[in-house]
């Protein structure tokens, strides 16, 4: 077997251009569906119409100074702005297609916030021109707005539990310039109690300052919550995050698993499917067989190298991507080498499986392709994304080859979170039946 | 070729009632034969007679359901139809390969040794795809004879040559059975058959009609309306004509 390897290796070595579009043109792909799944789309450019006047941008809320330049930034981050001068300028940046939205700031957004009473509104107008990125402008927009809302109302909130502080505790408001001391319910409430008390038992006016001490204290405790009550009215839902059935994976470690998986299935499907179709292309299938070499050591052949140099080329991408990429976990480096070599061989497998059933190098490596981009569309399906009968067959189909085990796998090596046992035996057991199924295979050739 | 049935050379391989069905249909049915160190026997027979089948069954390639073949495969040189060969590696690299995968001894000496027997030692840092059909023909035996077998099957070895590439391999292969390997090939070609082999064996249907000289199967041969035992001038005609008579 070892004279065989050396054989196919040299046979590679002389097709320079071949193996060039192997390694390439899979990495190529690869690193297009990483870029595709780690990035969102580019940024959206929009006009904005700013009609605040200089002087009023700084506004007072409750007491506080805010500015409003100062949350235009993030209300404007993920978006190219494009300055617009007026409403008009706007719309017709907007018609000619060279913004997909246009943002108006009304003159009177600050006073009316400043007033606490009335809601200020801001226009939005759009470019129908793209669907997707219309969406994307919509969504972008509406969700800086919550930010920017809930930045508002957490000031307004600090203002109003202020007011009740200086209800329920007493202190000086300032009004228009002038100083006012407040006494604050806490300290009327000790006033009555102490004139209740110095009263005779026999007063007929106890009755009355008791009931409004009575009132006082009812007023004392209900006001010692209203701040709960207003921190809930200010963020009613709190979100907890819980993963079920998975684990928290990076996006771009989880793209740079399927960038991995996608170059290693390409190129391993290719070579292995290659490298058996061409001993018949070339005739020597039937001179080796015949005692030269048995036809299950032929096919380990052809698996061992098409797994070797595959794992050799994406190992060499993985610490790539983790030298400018991603973090690569070094204490989890026997893992992810398990992964990464189980799925080799299991592509493999798969590969002489193909190349079996093919016969021809054209055919096989046209039928290899063929397979392997369904084969991992099929797998990177979202549960949810269809419905659950025909997710059950997604699943099935996709259980029937190596994408979704090996992903699985490289996923739990690099990320930690358990599943890599369970995908290695899956792998293995993809690899005993893709290379039984070659076997059965290669009685065509005789 | 001139040379006569080596009647008294020892038996070099023998083969006893092979049979070999596909599904319902026979490929072979009882074929035995024996050919003897240093003999030239052609098989020959019309399309799907079971030629290939047959040497494929004594190359070890397939297996008999039923039958048997004195000697091992791996005494038996193999030279396919087509030239078993890698195109990307040179004419060295391909008989080193299969010098080492045979275990040949010293394999280096044995493809010097090839080297020089099918003159192509200045050509053998060539690439196998550059070479023309008859030098690749000839690296194909080589192929076949590194590992020096008693016995060497050539499946339809001239179909893809010119007359002159032709000539050259019956004159490689003749050498090669003065040495006193047996020779066993097929071919389409009758004359070819007359021309170079000792003895000829005609198969039809998977049955072996006839094993002996050519001369021998001329004679065989009524004249048609006239019973002349010298039988038909060619002896190509004399072929057609013994199949015929035998409903093939």
């Amino acid at each position: 077997m070892r004279w065989l390897l050396l054989k196919d290796l040299r046979i590679l070595r002389r097709s320079p251009l071949l193996v060039a579009l192997l390694v390439i043109y899979p990495i190529l792909i690869a690193l297009l569906i990483g870029f595709a799944l780690s990035r969102g789309p580019d940024k959206p450019t929009i006009a904005l119409v700013n009609q605040i006047p200089k002087q009023q941008r700084s506004f007072d809320v409750a007491g506080s100074k805010l500015n409003a330049d100062e949350y235009l930034p993030s209300f404007l981050r993920s978006v190219n702005v494009v300055r617009a001068a007026s409403r008009a300028d706007a719309l017709k940046l907007v018609r000619d297609g060279k913004v997909l939205g246009a943002v108006i700031l009304p003159s009177d957004i600050t006073q009316r916030l400043e007033t606490g009473t009335e809601q200020p509104t801001i226009e939005v107008l759009y470019n129908g021109a793209d669907p997707v990125k219309q969406r994307y402008v919509d969504s972008v927009i509406r969700a800086r707005m919550a930010e920017a809302n809930v930045a508002l109302s957490r000031r307004f909130q600090q203002a109003t539990v202020g007011y009740l502080n200086l209800l329920l505790s007493g202190g000086t408001l300032n009004v228009l310039g002038r100083s006012v001391d407040i006494l604050g319910l806490e300290n009327a409430h000790a006033i009555v109690a102490g004139a209740i008390a110095a009263l005779p038992p026999s007063s007929p006016l106890r009755t009355s300052l008791g009931q409004v001490a009575e009132f006082g204290r009812l007023a004392i405790d209900n006001l010692g919550v209203s701040r709960d009550v207003l921190r809930s009215v200010g963020q009613p839902v709190v979100v907890r995050q819980t993963i079920v059935g998975g684990r928290r994976t990076p996006l771009d470690t989880f793209a740079a698993a399927i960038s991995v998986t996608v170059s290693l299935m390409f190129l391993t499907l290719l070579l292995a499917a290659g490298l058996l179709a061409l001993e018949r292309e070339e005739h020597a299938f039937s001179r080796l067989v015949r005692g030269l070499v048995s036809r299950l050591g032929l096919l380990v052949e052809k698996i061992s190298l098409a797994a070797l140099c595959a794992f050799a080329v994406t190992l060499l991408m993985l610490l790539a991507l983790g030298g400018f990429f991603i973090s690569l976990d070094w204490g989890r480096a026997p893992q992810w080498l398990l992964a990464l070599a189980a799925g080799a061989v299991a592509f493999a497998a798969l590969g002489v499986a193909i190349g079996g059933l093919a016969r021809e190098v054209r055919a096989a490596s046209l039928l290899a392709f063929l397979l392997s981009l369904p084969i991992a569309f099929l797998a990177l399906v979202p549960n949810g994304a269809v419905s659950s009968g025909l997710y059950d067959v997604v699943r099935a189909v996709s259980a029937a080859f190596p994408f979704k085990a090996t992903l699985q796998a490289l996923d739990a090596g690099l990320n930690g979170g358990g599943g890599l046992a369970v995908a290695l035996a899956h792998l293995a057991a993809l690899a005993v039946a893709y290379t039984a199924l070659a076997r059965l295979a290669l009685r065509r050739f005789d | 070729m001139a040379s006569p049935v080596a009647t008294h050379a020892p038996v070099a391989l023998a083969a006893s009632g092979l049979t070999k069905r596909y599904g319902d249909r026979v490929a072979l049915r009882e074929v035995s034969f024996a050919a003897a160190a240093g003999e030239l026997v052609a098989v020959i027979g019309p399309n799907g007679a079971g030629k290939t089948t047959l040497l494929s069954i004594l190359a070890g390639i397939q297996r008999a359901d039923a039958g048997s073949v004195t000697r091992p495969p791996r005494e038996i040189g193999w030279v396919p139809q087509q030239p078993a060969v890698y195109s990307k590696l040179s004419v060295a690299e391909n008989l080193r390969l299969f010098a080492r995968l045979e275990k040949v001894p010293d394999s280096e000496a044995a493809v010097a040794r090839m080297l020089a027997q099918t003159d192509l030692a200045e050509r053998a840092d060539d690439e196998l795809g550059t070479l023309s059909g008859g030098n690749r023909q000839r690296v194909n035996i080589a192929i076949g004879l590194l590992a020096e077998p008693p016995v060497l099957l050539l499946d339809e070895p001239s179909a893809s040559l010119d007359p002159r590439q032709r000539a050259r391999l019956w004159e490689f292969v003749g050498a090669q059975a003065a040495r006193g390997t047996a020779v066993i090939f097929s071919t389409h070609d009758v004359q070819e058959a007359e021309r170079y082999a000792d003895r000829v064996l005609v198969l039809a249907d998977g049955e072996l009609l006839f094993a002996g000289t050519a001369a021998e199967l001329a004679a065989a041969v009524v004249e048609p309306g006239g019973g002349d035992a010298a039988g038909p001038r060619d002896f190509e005609t004399a072929f057609v004509r013994f199949l015929h008579e035998r409903g093939h």
